[in-house]
């Protein structure tokens, strides 16, 4: 499982910006399965019509799943993104994952406020979540397969010893690279995380 | 680590806020020594102090947030009803955040598509096939499969039928998946 939250990939590092359909396509589908199958009883259709249904809704599920074992493990950088969204910038959660999000840290920052932290010392009764839960490591390397193709995008050095350098990226390509680096063509669409 | 004897989870945490409460009354007095007496000798010793106060309070958080990682993990093993003998070993405090996070995922996900929404604790697995052989474990009474015809769920009967119904009852230990 990688790091951070992406809305239009399942396995992938964005904390992309835009709101993707596929979540709602994908029931809407299933929904459409379930009629067929109502109308066409007995029919070796129904068997096939069912399989598929069975498939989309793990995939559906598996894809919601990651989502909100992301939510869970990352979620003080998540809620201090989402507080900190600027002018035209989309969420990266659904409105209703957000309220998930800030109920679970709610809960969890009540729990340990009233089972340890309230009871010690005075100037130590606040934790602060951003520093102490780690956040996405954006450094971490992802397979790539270039959609649209991109050039001279800069790749900077990881050691000292290194330095920066310019990569072109051909269309259909795979590559395996730091996410930082791509970070913003994920969001763009321009490459598919594999 | 939830199936730590609650009594040690207890004890223990209440022996670190002990701790934690001495070392910073100590501090209390030193600092003041410092500011008074001018016993500026004492900073290393108030530095050291904290530095104990902050690792207690790390470690006792660290301690008690894994815990709540198990547990969570608990309602998407277990489901939403715990057996008892896992409920033995949690706390009140547990059990209510336990309840809220239930409640809370359970919110989510009635909100997905449609009106029942989607139940995402199920289908934990990509679906190999439509029907499965399953052997009854328990005596559990008539069973409707589709067409409206229905099979009696004996104990040891097995029978061979669509997974997608029977998945309830395998994780509810009624029905055993027979891999052959």
């Amino acid at each position: 499982m990688t790091e951070a939250l992406d809305l239009t990939g399942r396995d992938s590092d964005a904390g992309s910006e835009e709101v993707v359909l596929t979540p709602a396509e994908l029931i809407e589908r299933l929904e459409q399965e379930e009629n067929l199958r109502r109308a066409k009883k007995g029919d070796l259709k129904v068997s096939i019509h069912r399989m598929e249904m069975e498939r989309i809704r793990y995939v559906l599920s598996s894809y919601l799943r990651c989502r909100l074992m992301k939510i869970e493990k990352f979620f003080p950088h998540i809620l201090a993104k989402e507080k900190t969204l600027h002018e035209g910038e989309l969420s990266s959660l659904s409105p209703e994952e957000l309220v998930f999000a800030k109920q679970y840290m709610a809960n969890t920052e009540t729990y340990l406020k009233n089972v340890a932290l309230k009871h010690m010392p005075p100037n130590l009764q606040t934790v602060d979540l951003l520093r102490s839960v780690p956040k996405p490591d954006l450094d971490s390397y992802v397979f790539l397969r270039v959609k649209e193709r991109q050039e001279n995008i800069l790749v900077e050095p990881e050691t000292d010893e290194q330095r920066d350098y310019v990569i072109d990226l051909e269309e259909g390509s795979q590559h395996l690279i730091r996410y930082k680096t791509i970070a913003p063509l994920v969001a763009s669409g321009a490459v598919q995380l594999i | 680590m939830v199936y730590e004897n609650k009594k040690q989870k207890e004890d223990g945490l209440r022996q670190v806020l002990e701790e934690m409460k001495a070392l910073y009354e100590q501090n209390q007095s030193d600092v003041n020594e410092v500011k008074s007496g001018g016993r500026s000798d004492l900073i290393p010793t108030i530095k050291f102090r904290h530095c104990s106060l902050l690792r207690n309070r790390r470690c006792a958080v660290a301690y008690l947030y894994d815990r709540l990682l198990r547990i969570r993990a608990l309602r998407w093993e277990y489901g939403s009803v715990l057996p008892n003998a896992l409920r033995f070993h949690m706390s009140a405090e547990e059990m209510e955040w336990f309840n809220h996070y239930k409640k809370s995922l359970a919110t989510y996900m009635r909100s997905l598509g449609g009106d029942e929404g989607l139940d995402i604790t199920q289908d934990m697995k990509p679906p190999k096939s439509l029907y499965i052989e399953v052997r009854c474990l328990k005596d559990y009474g008539e069973f409707e499969v589709d067409d409206g015809t229905s099979v009696l769920l004996k104990k040891n009967s097995q029978h061979f039928l669509p997974r997608w119904k029977c998945e309830q009852l395998v994780r509810q230990g009624v029905l055993e998946h027979v891999l052959s």
